[in-house]
């Protein structure tokens, strides 16, 4: 079937949204049962993804109408909630779950797990266990480009709680100063882990703060994603064109609680369902339907996503464990057989 | 200082402990242009003129930095991920303080915690050491903090000739280097063999001797050749052994002079309360079993005052009481 272009683009963007919602969905029953870091139940099973799982569910437009608008040597960095970015960066599902799995054939081979995600072939320089600790990376892999004079951008996710780290003040700030090619993300979602970030946030706001450094920002509703993907295509070619940073400020909901053993009830569920009105995936689906795209299209890659998260789930699960001895790989080995 | 010739054959040449690292750096820049160096104040040659005229001859690799450390720290980082071999400078490691996160969970971490996707080549010079009158946050030698933590290389030369040569060497590390000037050194002559290079994790064995081992690093090192000096007139021989990096350390050349002599004195000028010292001391324990001690500095910040701040130095003579003490 032919598209027009703008009904494409939207599909295009919708079947990486629902890729990412059928990850985040798998990924949080594969949590379910414990997560060993807050203790598991005598004789329970351990889940399958046995560590902290911060699920990007309801954000997936942030992700995917940024990174529609970088190519594969754009570099990019991310935040401990970081499976829709990596997926939206181009990396396979399959070598995701296994890394959440705890798999050798994982990208980071068992050593990382799900907030430490990561896929370097694709640019995507990795999920941080740190809030804003991405900012300072993400200028510095700038910097690089720009005095290597490669003609890539970098994008830097960071969430609303991130404003209120002093690396936020010091990246933007280098990032002007030096004029490097960055776009700056924040994936507002507004709670900063299990508080409203709201109250915790002097002044108006992360634009503000980068106003007040002068660089020129775009508010975006960010669960539409045909918004963010015009906002961050505008914001993405004067960056790249050599302007400077560009600051992007994307307002979303998070769905899920902070981690996913969370079920988030310091938060008002009348709040909760009203937010999931503006599920990005509903609006996604219902523009497609109204611009004449037939449901059975859409359907259909709903089905797709769904075929493909459940192949990397069971490839996940025949995947083999690390070695013991591979504790000892990735890492300098200085001293022979003094590792104690 | 004037730029040297370059040249081929190895040629030996007197110069300060600034200068030795400043010619390394030039060196290394010069056959690499992947190695950048930044921080603040870089734009005159560094607070102590540890990169005199590498500004001018580089003047797009040597970038002045905002007082920004965490920054300066975790832009190395992104740097490095990006292909180039930055040189971070903390200028005491007092400031290095504010970059934790970016050294410790960002750059020591990196390499292991993404399963080998990526390397952080970066060295990071943070001096350490009391500097006449510098008080508590101006005088720290915090080495131990980093040679705790998996992922870095800590290096702590003592002299010019290790100055230059563990700075090359630590520039072709490819994992993270906290690199570790004494600020008392900078001034320190000696003889620097041009073209050469110091393996990390190599010892050097300062003087010889069959009574007693004195380990140390950075400033402990000329006044524990001077305290052997002293010894000596006694007709007491120590054996004094230059760690020059404590991650990795060179546990086989201690483990040998200490089954030699039976006695080991570890000296360093950090606090000696769970100091690299320790380390040293149990490790001979461990595999030696013999006599071990330790000289380090008391649990207390640096004072201002002259007299407070003695409290805290090491000293030629306080080595030599300690090593008659071991003796006994």
């Amino acid at each position: 079937m032919v598209l027009p272009v703008p009904q494409q683009r939207l599909l295009d963007l919708y079947r990486v949204m629902r890729r990412i919602r059928a990850f985040e969905d798998a990924a949080e029953t594969a949590s379910q049962g414990g997560v060993a870091a807050w203790g598991l139940a005598e004789n329970a099973t351990p889940a399958k993804v046995r560590g902290p799982l911060h699920l990007s569910t309801g954000q997936e437009a942030v992700a995917v109408g940024v990174c529609a608008n970088l190519v594969r040597k754009d570099l990019l960095t991310s935040t401990h909630r970081g499976h829709g970015h990596t997926l939206a960066k181009g990396a396979d599902p399959a070598r995701m779950m296994c890394e959440l799995f705890g798999r050798a054939t994982g990208y980071n081979h068992g050593k990382g797990g799900s907030m430490h995600i990561a896929d370097f072939s694709v640019g995507m320089l990795g999920a941080n266990g740190v809030v804003a600790a991405g900012i300072p990376i993400a200028t510095g892999a700038a910097h690089a480009l720009k005095l290597r004079k490669q003609p890539n951008i970098v994008a830097c996710f960071f969430g609303d709680g991130a404003a209120n780290r002093g690396p936020f003040l010091e990246g933007l700030n280098w990032a002007q100063v030096y004029q490097l090619p960055v776009l700056f993300v924040c994936e507002d979602n507004r709670i900063s882990a299990t508080t409203p970030t709201g109250p915790m946030t002097a002044g108006k706001g992360v634009s503000a703060r980068a106003k007040a450094l002068a660089i020129a920002s775009e508010k975006v509703d960010g669960n539409d994603v045909e918004a963010v993907d015009a906002a961050a295509a505008r914001l993405a070619a004067q960056v790249r064109a050599g302007g400077g940073p560009r600051f992007l400020h994307a307002v979303t909901y998070r769905f899920k609680g902070h981690v996913s053993v969370d079920p988030g009830s310091y938060r008002d569920a009348r709040e909760v369902e009203t937010a999931k009105q503006s599920d990005p995936l509903l609006l996604a689906r219902a523009k497609l339907l109204e611009r004449g795209v037939p449901a059975a299209a859409v359907d259909a890659i709903d089905g797709e996503a769904g075929q493909e998260i459940a192949a990397a789930l069971a490839t996940a699960d025949a995947a083999p464990w690390p070695q013991a001895s591979a504790a000892y790989e990735d890492i300098m080995n200085t001293v022979t057989g003094a590792w104690r | 200082m004037n730029a040297p010739e370059r040249k081929t054959a190895m040629h030996t040449q007197q110069m300060t402990y600034a200068e030795a690292a400043c010619l390394a750096l030039r060196e290394k820049m010069r056959a690499d242009a992947r190695i950048v160096a930044l921080g603040e104040d870089l734009g005159r040659g560094g607070v102590f003129g540890q990169y005199r005229g590498l500004p001018q001859e580089f003047p797009d690799r040597i970038i002045d930095t905002p007082i920004s450390e965490a920054n300066i720290m975790g832009a190395a980082v992104g740097m490095a991920l990006a292909g180039l071999k930055p040189v971070v400078e903390m200028r005491v490691i007092d400031f290095a303080l504010c970059a934790m996160d970016e050294i410790v969970n960002q750059a020591a971490k990196n390499r292991y915690m993404f399963g080998g996707q990526g390397r952080v080549p970066l060295v990071a010079r943070m001096p350490i050491g009391i500097w006449s009158a510098s008080a508590a946050q101006h005088s720290q030698s915090l080495e131990a903090w980093f040679a705790h933590m998996p992922g870095l290389v800590v290096a702590v030369p003592g002299t010019p000739a290790d100055n230059y040569g563990l700075l090359k060497s630590a520039l072709d590390s490819g994992d993270p280097v906290i690199y570790m000037e004494h600020k008392e050194l900078w001034g320190l002559t000696g003889e620097v063999t041009v073209g050469s290079e110091v393996p990390l994790g190599r010892a050097n064995v300062l003087t010889q001797g069959g009574d007693l081992t004195i380990v140390t690093w950075s400033r402990g090192v000329s006044l524990a050749v001077q305290a052997a000096a002293s010894l000596g007139k006694a007709g007491i021989a120590a054996e004094v052994i230059d760690l020059r990096t404590l991650w990795p350390w060179d546990r086989e050349t201690v483990f040998a002079s200490a089954v030699k002599t039976r006695k080991v004195l570890v000296v360093h000028e950090a606090v000696q309360v769970a100091g690299f010292g320790a380390e040293v001391a149990a490790s001979v324990a461990e595999h030696v079993g013999c006599k071990v001690a330790r000289l380090g500095a008391p649990r207390i910040p640096v004072g201002y005052a002259q007299v407070l701040e003695d409290e805290s130095r090491l000293s030629a003579a306080k080595i030599e009481a300690a090593a008659r003490n071991i003796l006994k």
